[in-house]
Formats: structure tokens, C-alpha cells, sequence
């Protein structure tokens, strides 16, 4: 660690920290664009004026916008996103007993998908050109241009219509025995990894090419190493930072994938909670979720970044 | 040591790839022509219900089979096609539109509005995509023309971002010194000399930009807060037809399978028509 990567290093965070508050103010001016009232709202057509304008104040309504974007804005810096417009109760704890399960899927979903991702990647590089790079190439293009739904309905058809292996929904009721935990995740992990192997796989093929045609690979050759020893040995030390940087960056498409996930499968996670949020118009559920969400992204981007920089052998010897 | 050798074109996969060439087109012309003329040519009404069961199989009278009202399936697929097809058109055209103007603009002006606006744009762009659709449509409802401008928000920011980096190249070169130097006005020069001579890279964009939206249009469908009913897309058909999936009706994977076959088609037709590289650098 020197003084440039430190340098660096920061920058990175104070930027992230900077998109991450354009981000929220971006939602919070979102979300307070329409004229429609939410008071109004709540109390139905027939409410009294009087009763309207007591929310209103209730609610902090009455406020000119920018006193309460920075009460907003004050309150989600300090964890409390205020309550949820339908049923009252605290979007922090609606959101707690959400978020564990979120986790959960996503870390057995990077598991999964990681090293799948990295032995296809590799492997197509290091064979580049053959019909397998060729096939394997094919296989990523069709699997981002495709619907994740669709993904996720094929999954349910073969392997719990057909073959009756798994159950079609998950329900984290009975988690007892480990073929109930394999049962439970088994569906939504699969579609999930099939969204993000693609993206991974094909990054890190890029990276490892990328090196693989640097005059010092075909040095290593010419001085007579064998093809195993030149991948390990001479290539993949200086292709781990891009590899790094592609996995950080693949993660991130967990976010999108995992929405239509947790929705189809009807797992009880975050996504889910967000999604029946936006169908009831609970915008402060709507606003919590999303800079939750955004959060994470940036928080990969970011280590995606850290990655790239921290790999970089140039800038360790300055 | 790269020894990139052009494969030998012939054999089985030569000619799947030649018919490959041959067939992407056509399906895109396809879809292209059912968002236009599919309400008259499908071959029941769509809202009509049939004489048949609920999530029948297919079968000679109903292709497709039937859906969870013992509707045509196909004749659902065909007609919502105006919606699939009509909505990612418009929002991928305004995206791509907003997108060339501002990023001709930017080079052509270059200075404090290059600046202002590269970053702002480029900061939008760290809001996931799906996310920033599910804020919008909280916070404007899902009507077909706030989705459309939905559409066309998210997107823009990616657009304005590679349209830019070409328009910016282009402006280097010499001729658009020489019209400087002529004296030409700024918008003449945006339009008459730098945008001939970025329509390669407009076009490929404009292939792929629709490729995201058609699946982030769908998916918002899919999750309920895209087209309302009784008007239906192909995400919409997913979603309303999902009871019949522990029965594996094809109501359920056929609509999906439709849009599979117009985003297949359309990234594979910019590939033969632009080669592999322009679709680097996009997410």
C-alpha cells in the first residue's frame, strides 16, 4: 500500500459516497414530482379538508420541498426510513425481516455462479477460436438476450412439471434436512446463475484473451513452456485484476435478476417487498428499498474499481 | 503467440450460420410487421373466448393452445405484439433521438455543457435499470405513455454516453476543422457534418438499446406494473397466464419464447450486419 493507491483509493470512495447522494436525491425528487397528494390519498375522497390538512402536517406535508428532502435526506443517513403508507408500521423493520433472506440467496447464488462462470471463461480463452470458445460464445449472447422469466418458467417446467424433482414455489417453511435446503434454493439459484454466469463468463474470456496476446505470453511459448504452465503460471497472475473486476461487476446484475426471482418464486425477499411496495404506491417502502438497492451496486461497482486498482502491478511499485 | 485463423466456410456449420444470416432478418421483419398488421391477421379475436378448456395444449384448431380464459393464444401473441413491439420502438427511438442530439451537442459545443452534462447522465447511469423503472412507475403509474417516457428516461443516459464518445472522434477530424473554420453555425455542423458520419454506430445502438428495452418493457409487464389489462404485451400474457405453469401449458412459455425469438433475432442481425466488436461496452 503506497501513497497513489491510497490516493486512488479514495477517490473512489468520496465518489461513490457523491453518486450515492445524487442517487437519493434523484429518487427523493422522483417520488415528490406529481402534485397528487398522499394525504388525499390515504384518507379516501370523503375525508373532511380538516382531517386532510391534519396528516398533511402529520406526515411533514406542509413543509416547503427542499426542508423536507434534507429531513429526508438527514433521516436515511441515520437509518430511519420512516413508516410504510399502508399498514404504519416502521419500512426499517419491514425492511429487517426481509433482508436476510435477500442475502441469503444472492451469497449461495455467487457461490454458484463464480466458479462455474470462471472455468467457462477460462477455458473458452485458453481454447480460443475452437468450437467450444464458439459454442460457449453463442451460449452467453442467447442467455443476456433473453428474458429471465423465461429462464425461471423453463427451469420450473423441466424440473418441477416433468421431472418432479423440486417443488414449483419456494416456502421457507420446513428448512430441516439438507435436501429441503437443495429443494428449497435449488429453482431460484439456478435462474439466477444462468442471469449472471453469462455476463461473468464472457468478461473474464476478454480479460484472460486480452493477456493470452501480450508479446510476453508468446515469449513464455516460444522459450518452449507448456500450455498448462503459460495459463497458470505466466497469464492468469496479471488477468486476476480484470477477472476480479468482472466478477465485482457480474455480481451487480444479481439486483435485476433477483427481482424477477423473488417474484416468480414468490421467495420472501427484499425484491419482492419493493415490488408489492410500487403495485400499492408506498413510496416511502419505494424509496427505502431502492436506495438499498442502488447502495449495492454501487458497492460492487466500487469494489469492481478497488480491484482493478489494487491488481495493477504498476501502481503498487511507484 | 494469437492465431486468430478465419474459419473454413463449409460444413454443417457454415450453412447453419449462412441460414442463420438469412433467417434473424426475417424474424425481426416479422415481429415488425405483426406490431403493425397483427390485430387483423391473427386468426381469432384475441379478447374472444373460444369454445374451448383452460390452458389447453396445442392443438391443429389452437396452435398455441388456449390461455386462462380458454383465449386463442396465438391470436394474444400476435396482437399484443403492437405493444411489445410499438412501445420499445417509440421509447428506443426517443431514447436514441435525445440521445444523438445531446451527444452531437456536446461535441459540437464541447466546454462547461459538455462537462455539465456528461456528468450528470453518467451519474443516472449508476441507478440500476430495473430499479429506476420500478421508481418511475411508483411514482408516475404505468400508463402507456408514461412508460414509453419511462423507457426513454432509463436508456438515454447509456445512449447519450456512446453517441457522445463517437460524435466526440468525429469531431476531431480535419473537414470539421475546415467547417470551423468557414465560419459554419454550430448546428451545421452537428448535422450536416458530424452526424453523416456517425450513422453506423447510431443504427448498431439503436439495435441494442431496443434489445434492453423489449426485455426491461417485458419484465416490468411480468411483474405486474407495465401494460395494464385488458391490454396485453408478452410479459403481461407471462403474467397472467402463471397459474398455468404446474400444468405446462404453453400459454405460460410461448409468449416468452416470443420474446425471446425478437431479442435473439435483433442482436444476431447486428452482429452479421455491423460484426461482433460494437457490442462491446454496453450494459
Amino acid at each position: 500500500m503506497n501513497a497513489t493507491i491510497g490516493r486512488l483509493l479514495l477517490t473512489r470512495l468520496v465518489a461513490a459516497i457523491l453518486t450515492l447522494w445524487f442517487v437519493a436525491t434523484v429518487v427523493f425528487v422522483i417520488t415528490n414530482l406529481l402534485p397528487g397528494d398522499v394525504a388525499q390519498e390515504l384518507l379516501g375522497q370523503s375525508a373532511t379538508p380538516e382531517a386532510v390538512a391534519g396528516l398533511r402536517k402529520a406526515l411533514g406535508l406542509d413543509l416547503p420541498p427542499w426542508q423536507r428532502y434534507l429531513e429526508w435526506l438527514w433521516k436515511m443517513v441515520q437509518g430511519d426510513a420512516g413508516r410504510s403508507l399502508v399498514n404504519g408500521s416502521p419500512v426499517a423493520a419491514l425492511i429487517g425481516s426481509r433482508l436476510g433472506n435477500s442475502l441469503i440467496l444472492a451469497g449461495i447464488t455467487a457461490l454458484v455462479a463464480v466458479p462455474v462462470a470462471l472455468v467457462l471463461g477460462i477455458t473458452a480463452a485458453v481454447h480460443r477460436g475452437s468450437v467450444y470458445d464458439r459454442v460457449v460464445g453463442a451460449g452467453t449472447v442467447l442467455a443476456v438476450s433473453v428474458p429471465e422469466f423465461l429462464v425461471a418458467s423453463a427451469a420450473v417446467l423441466v424440473f418441477a412439471v416433468q421431472l418432479r424433482w423440486v417443488p414449483a414455489l419456494s416456502q421457507l417453511g420446513r428448512l430441516e434436512t439438507v435436501l429441503d435446503v437443495v429443494r428449497t434454493f435449488a429453482l431460484p439459484v439456478l435462474t439466477l446463475t444462468f442471469v449472471i454466469v453469462a455476463q461473468m463468463a464472457r468478461m473474464t474470456r476478454a480479460a484472460l484473451v486480452d493477456v493470452l496476446s501480450s508479446s510476453y505470453i508468446e515469449m513464455a511459448r516460444l522459450k518452449g513452456a507448456g500450455q498448462a504452465r503459460i495459463v497458470v503460471w505466466h497469464a492468469l497472475p496479471n488477468a486476476i485484476g480484470p477477472i476480479a473486476n468482472a466478477i465485482a461487476f457480474s455480481l451487480s446484475f444479481l439486483l435485476g435478476g433477483v427481482i424477477i426471482v423473488e417474484t416468480i418464486f414468490n421467495y420472501p425477499g427484499i425484491a419482492k417487498l419493493m415490488v408489492d411496495g410500487v403495485s400499492t404506491r408506498d413510496l416511502p417502502l419505494v424509496q427505502a428499498c431502492a436506495m438499498l438497492f442502488c447502495g449495492a451496486y454501487l458497492l460492487l461497482v466500487t469494489m469492481a474499481d478497488v480491484a482493478a486498482i489494487l491488481a495493477n502491478p504498476r501502481l503498487r511499485h511507484r | 503467440m494469437s492465431s486468430t485463423t478465419i474459419p473454413a466456410r463449409r460444413g454443417p456449420m457454415a450453412i447453419l450460420a449462412r441460414t442463420g444470416r438469412m433467417i434473424m432478418p426475417a424474424i425481426v421483419l416479422f415481429w415488425l410487421a405483426m406490431a403493425f398488421f397483427g390485430y387483423w391477421v391473427a386468426p381469432y379475436d384475441p379478447a374472444g373466448i373460444q369454445d374451448a378448456d383452460l390452458f389447453e395444449g396445442m392443438s391443429r384448431k389452437f396452435w398455441l393452445g388456449t390461455d386462462y380464459f380458454g383465449r386463442d393464444m396465438l391470436s394474444r401473441i400476435v396482437a399484443g405484439a403492437r405493444y411489445t413491439v410499438g412501445i420499445s420502438l417509440m421509447a428506443t427511438s426517443l431514447a436514441v433521438a435525445s440521445g444523438v442530439l445531446l451527444g452531437l451537442a456536446a461535441s459540437a459545443i464541447g466546454g462547461f455543457f459538455d462537462a455539465a452534462v456528461s456528468r450528470f447522465l453518467d451519474a443516472l447511469i449508476s441507478i440500476p435499470s430495473k430499479m429506476f423503472g420500478l421508481v418511475l412507475v411508483a411514482a408516475f403509474g404505468a400508463s402507456i405513455p408514461v412508460l414509453v417516457m419511462t423507457l426513454a428516461v432509463i436508456y438515454l443516459p447509456g445512449c447519450y454516453r456512446i453517441n457522445r464518445s463517437v460524435a466526440v472522434n468525429v469531431a476531431a477530424l480535419d473537414f470539421v476543422a475546415v467547417a470551423r473554420a468557414r465560419g459554419e453555425s454550430t448546428l451545421y455542423i452537428m448535422l450536416r457534418e458530424i452526424l453523416p458520419n456517425m450513422i453506423g454506430p447510431v443504427l448498431a445502438d439503436f439495435g441494442l438499446r431496443f434489445i434492453y428495452v423489449v426485455l426491461l418493457l417485458s419484465s416490468l409487464s411480468f411483474l405486474g406494473l407495465g401494460v395494464q389489462p385488458p391490454q396485453a404485451d408478452w410479459g403481461s400474457l407471462v403474467r397472467e397466464n402463471m397459474p398455468g405453469l404446474p400444468y405446462g401449458a404453453p400459454a405460460v412459455i410461448m409468449p416468452a419464447i416470443a420474446i425471446a425469438s425478437l431479442t435473439i433475432a435483433v442482436n444476431l442481425t447486428i452482429d452479421s450486419v455491423f460484426g461482433r466488436h460494437t457490442r462491446e461496452g454496453v450494459r
